[in-house]
C-alpha cells in the first residue's frame, strides 16, 4: 500500500488466524483495508461505507466488529479472527459446512461476515432461538437468500456444534 | 440415475465459504492504481470549468480525467431508442452539464485508494445549477430539458390496442374508473457494488475483469465507446457479488477505468463502487404512473377490458431504456383472460438516477398495476379477492395473449389453493373478523404474477423498427479433456444462481458420469469464445437458454464420441453404450466386455493420433453449441408477437396488521407458490424464490429512492434506504407446483425474479386492510409515513368510482 509522504506510519502487531503480523500502516487506514490489501485476505468484503451492511465483519478479540469501522491502529496488539481461519487443518468448520448444505449462500458476498456473527453468537450461546439467531444477524445484509436458508444453516450448525446434529 | 432434479449441494460454496471467492475488488496485484469518481452534487447544472491542478499536484496521483477526455477517446455510447434517443449523448463522464445527482465529472487514478480520493476533493469545479425536473408529468412538458440536442424529454412513445375496446366498455355491467396509480423508484442493490479491474494492454487491447452481468451486450457498447474493435476487447467475469439486472449497464463507467489505464501507460487500474456512489449514481428501478384507467366488467366481475395511459420514468439517461417500454408487454393481460385492451405508453427522462433492469425489470411494474386493478375492482364489487381472481384466470394452455405472447403451462387455481393452504387462508379469515371487530386493521392480500423468461429480442424492434436485435442465444463450449473429465464454459457469467452446479447436473446426466467429473469454469471470459450478443444473466432464461447449450454441446459431444468409440472398437455405433466400468466413465459395446474409456477417447484425438483415418477429420471432442429458440420477428405495426418462451408463474399471499399506533404494516403470516415447469435443482429454485420474495417486500415496505424537488436523492446511503435485514423478513412458507414446459428440452421454465409478486400481495393485503377505512391503495411503497398519510386523508372518493350500467 502506497502512502502520501506527510503522513507518518504507525507501527502495529495484529494477530491474524494465529499468525502474527507487523506492519507499518498510514493511522487513516481501515481494518478492513489492512486485511485485504496490506494482509491480502480477500474473504473479508465491503458492502457499503456506513456500517450498516456487515459484509466486513470479523472477529476482534472474540466480538464480531464491522472492520470497515476500526482503523488498523486501533486493532494493534489485538487477536482477529476473519473467515479464513475458520476452517482448520482445510477442513471446513461446521458454519462453513452448514451454509453449503442448507443452501444459505447465493452469490457468496455477505457470506464471510454472516459466518463471522453466527461464529460469535454460536460461542456466546451454544443453542440459540430462532430470534436469537434474527437478532445475531441484523446487522449482516444478505440480498441474495432472503435470509430464510441461512436461518437454517445457523440453527444446523448450532446443533452440529452441540453434538445434536 | 438422475441428477437432475436433486438438490445437489452447489460447487461454488467450496470456494465461496472459505473466503477463497474471487470478486473484482479481490483483484490485487502490484503497481495497480485506484481510481476515484467525483460525482456531481447537483441533479441539474451546467459545468463552466474545471481545475486539476491541485489533484495531479498531489503525490501519488497518476492521471486526472474530465469531459475533455472522453471526448478526445470515447464516443458516446450506441442509443437503442429510435428518435430523439439518437441525439442523446451519453458518455462516461459529462462534459458540459451533468443531469443527476451523482453523475461522474471527473476521475482519479493514484496509487492507492485513500489518495485518490483525497485528490478527488481537491479538484474544483465551477457549476451553475439549473432548474431539476424530478416528476415525470412535469418532465413531460418539456418546460425543463435534460438534453438539448434531443430537444424534448420524450424518449418513447406507442399505443398498445387489441380487440374491441370501445366495444367491451360499451357492453360493460361495470365500468371502474381509477384516475391515478404509482410505482415507486426502487433497486434490489446487490451488496457488491460496481467493480472492475482494467489494462490498456501493449497490444492496444483492453482486458477487463469485471461483474457486469451481460458481458455479451457490454462488449458491443464498450468497444465502438473506446474506439476498439470488438476483440480488443476482452471482458472477464468471475464470482459476481449479485446483480439483479443492475450491473447491466456499468459497461458506462468500466470506460474510465481503461481509459486512466491508457493513460498511466498501461498499468492496470481498479474502480470498486462505494455504496453511497451506487445508490446516487448507478442504476434504479423503473419508476411508472399509471393514468385515467378505465376497467370494464360483466356482471360476473370478470375483466372485459382495460384502457390507460401509462408514463415511464427512466432517469436521466436511455442506456438499456427504451426497451422497458415494449419489455412489459410480454405479460400485457397478465395471468386473466380478458382480450381487450389499450395502452398508450410514454417514457421521460428526469433529472434522477438512470434507470436500469431490476429484479422484474418492466413487467412487474406492469403486473402490479394489473393486480392492483383486480384487487381494486373485488373490494368495490364486493367479490372476495379469491374469488374474483378464480372468474378471470387463464386457465387454458398453451394461451395466446392479445398480443400474439404464448403462455407454454400453468395452473394459477391450483398455486392459489396451495398458497391458501399454506398460509392457513381459512385460520385469518377467521382472525381477521375477531380481530376487526376489536379495531384491528388485519389484511389478507393476494399477488398472482408471472416470471416471463427467454426474452424475443425481436421485441427491440417493436421499441426501435431499425435495430437489427431479434431472437436469443446462448452457448457452451464442452470439451473432453486428457483425463477424462468434461471441461465445460458457459456464456452466462452467473451472479449467485449456482450455474456451475445445475450444469454439472445436467451433463452428468447426459454422458452417465458423477457431477464431480464435469469441471464447469467459474465465469465468463471472451477469450474462451463462449458467448453471442445474447450471453449474460438476465430476463429469468438460464435453465432454458444455458441448460438448452449445455443440453445441445451433451449431445454433439457423445455423437462424436460414439462415431470415435465405434471406429476405435470396431464396431457399429448402435451396438454401443456409455456407462461406467471399472476405470471408471467408458464407451462400450452392449452386452461385451469391449470399452473404451472416456480418457482414452480424448487421448486418441489429442495425443495419440496416428491410427486415425479421414473418416476421423471432423471429431475433435471439443464442442461449441449455440441454442437458439425458435423465435420469430414480431409484427411491428401491430405491436404483435411471440416476445418470450417461458411463463414461470408465482403467487404470493401476505396477511398483514397495520398498526393504528405507528401505522406499520407488520407481517403476520406469509406464502409463496412458484411454478417454474420442471425443476433442474430444488434447493436453488427455492433459493431464488426466497431471495426475489425478500427484494419485493424490502421494496413494498421499506426501500424506496426518494428526491426532493431539486433532485437531491434522500436515500443515498443504506442507513437510509433501509434494505430489508434479519428482523424485518418474515417466515416465507413456500411451496411449488410444477407444469413442465411443451417449449423447453426439459420442461423447465426460467426463474428467479419472481415477477414483483410481494409488491402485489402486500399492496393488497394493505387494501384489505385499509379498505374500510376509506383507502384505496394506489401506490406501492407502504412504508409507516405513507400509511400515516393515507389513514390521515382517506381517498376513496377520489381514487376510485364505479359506474354500473
Amino acid at each position: 500500500m502506497s502512502t502520501t509522504e506527510t503522513i507518518d506510519l504507525v507501527p502495529i502487531e495484529v494477530t491474524v488466524n494465529g499468525q502474527l503480523y507487523r506492519r507499518e500502516v498510514e493511522p487513516r487506514l481501515l481494518l478492513v483495508q489492512f486485511l485485504r490489501e496490506e494482509l491480502r485476505l480477500t474473504g473479508t468484503h465491503i458492502g457499503c461505507d456506513t456500517t450498516y451492511c456487515g459484509a466486513c465483519t470479523v472477529q476482534l478479540n472474540g466480538a464480531p466488529i464491522k472492520s470497515c469501522t476500526v482503523l488498523a491502529v486501533q486493532a494493534d496488539g489485538g487477536e482477529i479472527l476473519s473467515v479464513e481461519g475458520l476452517a482448520k487443518d482445510g477442513e471446513l468448520h461446521a458454519l462453513q459446512k452448514a451454509f453449503s448444505e442448507h443452501h444459505g449462500l447465493q452469490c457468496g458476498y455477505c457470506t464471510p461476515g454472516m459466518m463471522m456473527s453466527a461464529h460469535a453468537l454460536l460461542a456466546a450461546n451454544p443453542d440459540p432461538s430462532a430470534k436469537d439467531i434474527r437478532k445475531a444477524i441484523q446487522g449482516n445484509l444478505c440480498r441474495c437468500t432472503g435470509y430464510q436458508n441461512i436461518f437454517k444453516a445457523i440453527e444446523a450448525a448450532a446443533a452440529e456444534l452441540r453434538g445434536d446434529g | 440415475m438422475s441428477w437432475v432434479g436433486k438438490s445437489l449441494r452447489r460447487k461454488e460454496d467450496e470456494r465461496l465459504v472459505r473466503g477463497q471467492g474471487l470478486f473484482a475488488d479481490d483483484e490485487l496485484g502490484a503497481g495497480m492504481l485506484h481510481l476515484y469518481i467525483l460525482r456531481s452534487p447537483y441533479a441539474h447544472a451546467r459545468i463552466l470549468s474545471i481545475d486539476t491542478a491541485a489533484a495531479e499536484a498531489l503525490p501519488g496521483v497518476v492521471c486526472v480525467l474530465t469531459g475533455k477526455d472522453v471526448l478526445e477517446h470515447c464516443d458516446p455510447y450506441m442509443q437503442l431508442g429510435p428518435e430523439p434517443c439518437d441525439k442523446i449523448r451519453d458518455l462516461p463522464l459529462a462534459v458540459d452539464k451533468v443531469i443527476f445527482q451523482g453523475e461522474p465529472v471527473a476521475a482519479v487514478a493514484a496509487t492507492s485508494p485513500g489518495i485518490a480520493m483525497d485528490a478527488g476533493q481537491l479538484i474544483d469545479v465551477d457549476y451553475e445549477m439549473l432548474d431539476a425536473v424530478v416528476d415525470a408529468e412535469e418532465a413531460l412538458t418539456d418546460k425543463i430539458i435534460l438534453h438539448e440536442a434531443a430537444g424534448t424529454n420524450r424518449t418513447w412513445h406507442g399505443v398498445y390496442e387489441y380487440g374491441d375496446v370501445e366495444k367491451a366498455f360499451r357492453d360493460a355491467v361495470h365500468v371502474v374508473r381509477i384516475p391515478r396509480m404509482h410505482f415507486h423508484r426502487y433497486a434490489s442493490t446487490p451488496l457488491e457494488g460496481n467493480a472492475c479491474v482494467a489494462e490498456w494492454t501493449r497490444q492496444g487491447t483492453v482486458d477487463f475483469l469485471c461483474n457486469n452481468s451481460f458481458p455479451g451486450f457490454a462488449q458491443q457498447l464498450l468497444a465502438p465507446g473506446l474506439r476498439l474493435k470488438s476483440d480488443q476487447v476482452r471482458i472477464r467475469t468471475y464470482d459476481i457479488g449479485g446483480s439483479f439486472g443492475n450491473k447491466i449497464w456499468n459497461y458506462v463507467y468500466m470506460a474510465l477505468a481503461a481509459l486512466a489505464s491508457k493513460k498511466a501507460g498501461g498499468r492496470r487500474v481498479k474502480w470498486a463502487e462505494l455504496r453511497t456512489e451506487n445508490l446516487l449514481g448507478s442504476g434504479h428501478g423503473n419508476e411508472r404512473t399509471f393514468l385515467d384507467t378505465e376497467v370494464a366488467l360483466d356482471k360476473h366481475g370478470v375483466i372485459t377490458a382495460i384502457r390507460s395511459r401509462h408514463i415511464d420514468d427512466c432517469g436521466a439517461y436511455t442506456r438499456y431504456e427504451p426497451l422497458g417500454c415494449v419489455i412489459w408487454s410480454q405479460v400485457l393481460p397478465a395471468t386473466f383472460k380478458l382480450r381487450n385492451m389499450r395502452i398508450d405508453f410514454t417514457q421521460t427522462v428526469t433529472n434522477k438516477c438512470p434507470a436500469v433492469p431490476n429484479r422484474g425489470y418492466s413487467r412487474m411494474q406492469h403486473l402490479w398495476f394489473m393486480e392492483r386493478i383486480i384487487d381494486i375492482c373485488a373490494h368495490e364489487l364486493r367479490i372476495p379477492a379469491d374469488e374474483i381472481r378464480l372468474r378471470n384466470y387463464i386457465t387454458e394452455f398453451p394461451y395466446e395473449t392479445p398480443n400474439g405472447c404464448v403462455y407454454d403451462s400453468g395452473n394459477y387455481p391450483a398455486m392459489l389453493a396451495k398458497a391458501k393452504q399454506l398460509v392457513d387462508w381459512d385460520k385469518w379469515k377467521k382472525m381477521q373478523v375477531a380481530a376487526r371487530a376489536d379495531g384491528r386493521l388485519i389484511g389478507i392480500g393476494i399477488g398472482t404474477t408471472l416470471d416471463s423468461g427467454t426474452n424475443n429480442f425481436g421485441q427491440a424492434q417493436i421499441m426501435n423498427p431499425h435495430l437489427p436485435f431479434s431472437g436469443n442465444a446462448e452457448v457452451c463450449t464442452m470439451r473432453l479433456d486428457f483425463d477424462g473429465a468434461l471441461v465445460v464454459s458457459l456464456g452466462t457469467g452467473p451472479s449467485g444462481q449456482g450455474h456451475e452446479t445445475a450444469t454439472s447436473q445436467v451433463v452428468a446426466d447426459e454422458l452417465g458420469i458423477d457431477p464431480s467429473m464435469v469441471q464447469v469454469r467459474s465465469g465468463f471470459d471472451t477469450g474462451w469464445n463462449t458467448y453471442v450478443g445474447h450471453s449474460g444473466t438476465y430476463a429469468s432464461q438460464f435453465a432454458v437458454t444455458g441448460l438448452s447449450a449445455v443440453h445441445g454441446a451433451c449431445q454433439k459431444l457423445k455423437a462424436e464420441m460414439r462415431k470415435l468409440a465405434a471406429f476405435l472398437l470396431e464396431a457399429a455405433e448402435d451396438q454401443l453404450e456409455f456407462g461406467t466400468g471399472a476405470q471408471g466413465p467408458e464407451v462400450r459395446v452392449r452386452g461385451t466386455d469391449k470399452a473404451i474409456g472416456y480418457w482414452q477417447l480424448s487421448n486418441v484425438i489429442n495425443n495419440n493420433n496416428a491410427m486415425l483415418d479421414e473418416r476421423m477429420a471432423d471429431v475433435t471432442l471439443n464442442i461449441r453449441h449455440v441454442y437458439r429458440p425458435p423465435f420469430r420477428v414480431p409484427d411491428t405495426k401491430r405491436k404483435f408477437g411471440n416476445l418470450t418462451l417461458t411463463y414461470a408463474a408465482q403467487l404470493h399471499i401476505a396477511v398483514i396488521e397495520v398498526s393504528r399506533e405507528t401505522s406499520r404494516a407488520q407481517i403476520l403470516a406469509y406464502a409463496a407458490v412458484d411454478d417454474c415447469g420442471t425443476v433442474i435443482n430444488p434447493q436453488i429454485v427455492a433459493g431464488q424464490v426466497h431471495g426475489a420474495t425478500s427484494h419485493g417486500i424490502g421494496a413494498a415496505l421499506m426501500e424506496t429512492f426518494d428526491y426532493d424537488e431539486t433532485g437531491n436523492l434522500l436515500t443515498s446511503t443504506f442507513s437510509d434506504y433501509c434494505p430489508i435485514t434479519s428482523l424485518n423478513i418474515p417466515d416465507i412458507a413456500y411451496g411449488s407446483i410444477q407444469t413442465p414446459s411443451p417449449f423447453s428440452y426439459s420442461g423447465a421454465k426460467g426463474m428467479g425474479e419472481g415477477g414483483g409478486a410481494p409488491l402485489h400481495s402486500i399492496s393488497a393485503a394493505v387494501q384489505d386492510a385499509l379498505y374500510e377505512a376509506g383507502v384505496i391503495v394506489t401506490g406501492s411503497h407502504h412504508s409507516p409515513p405513507a400509511i400515516f398519510a393515507a389513514l390521515q386523508k382517506p381517498n376513496r372518493a377520489q381514487a376510485v368510482s364505479v359506474e354500473k350500467r
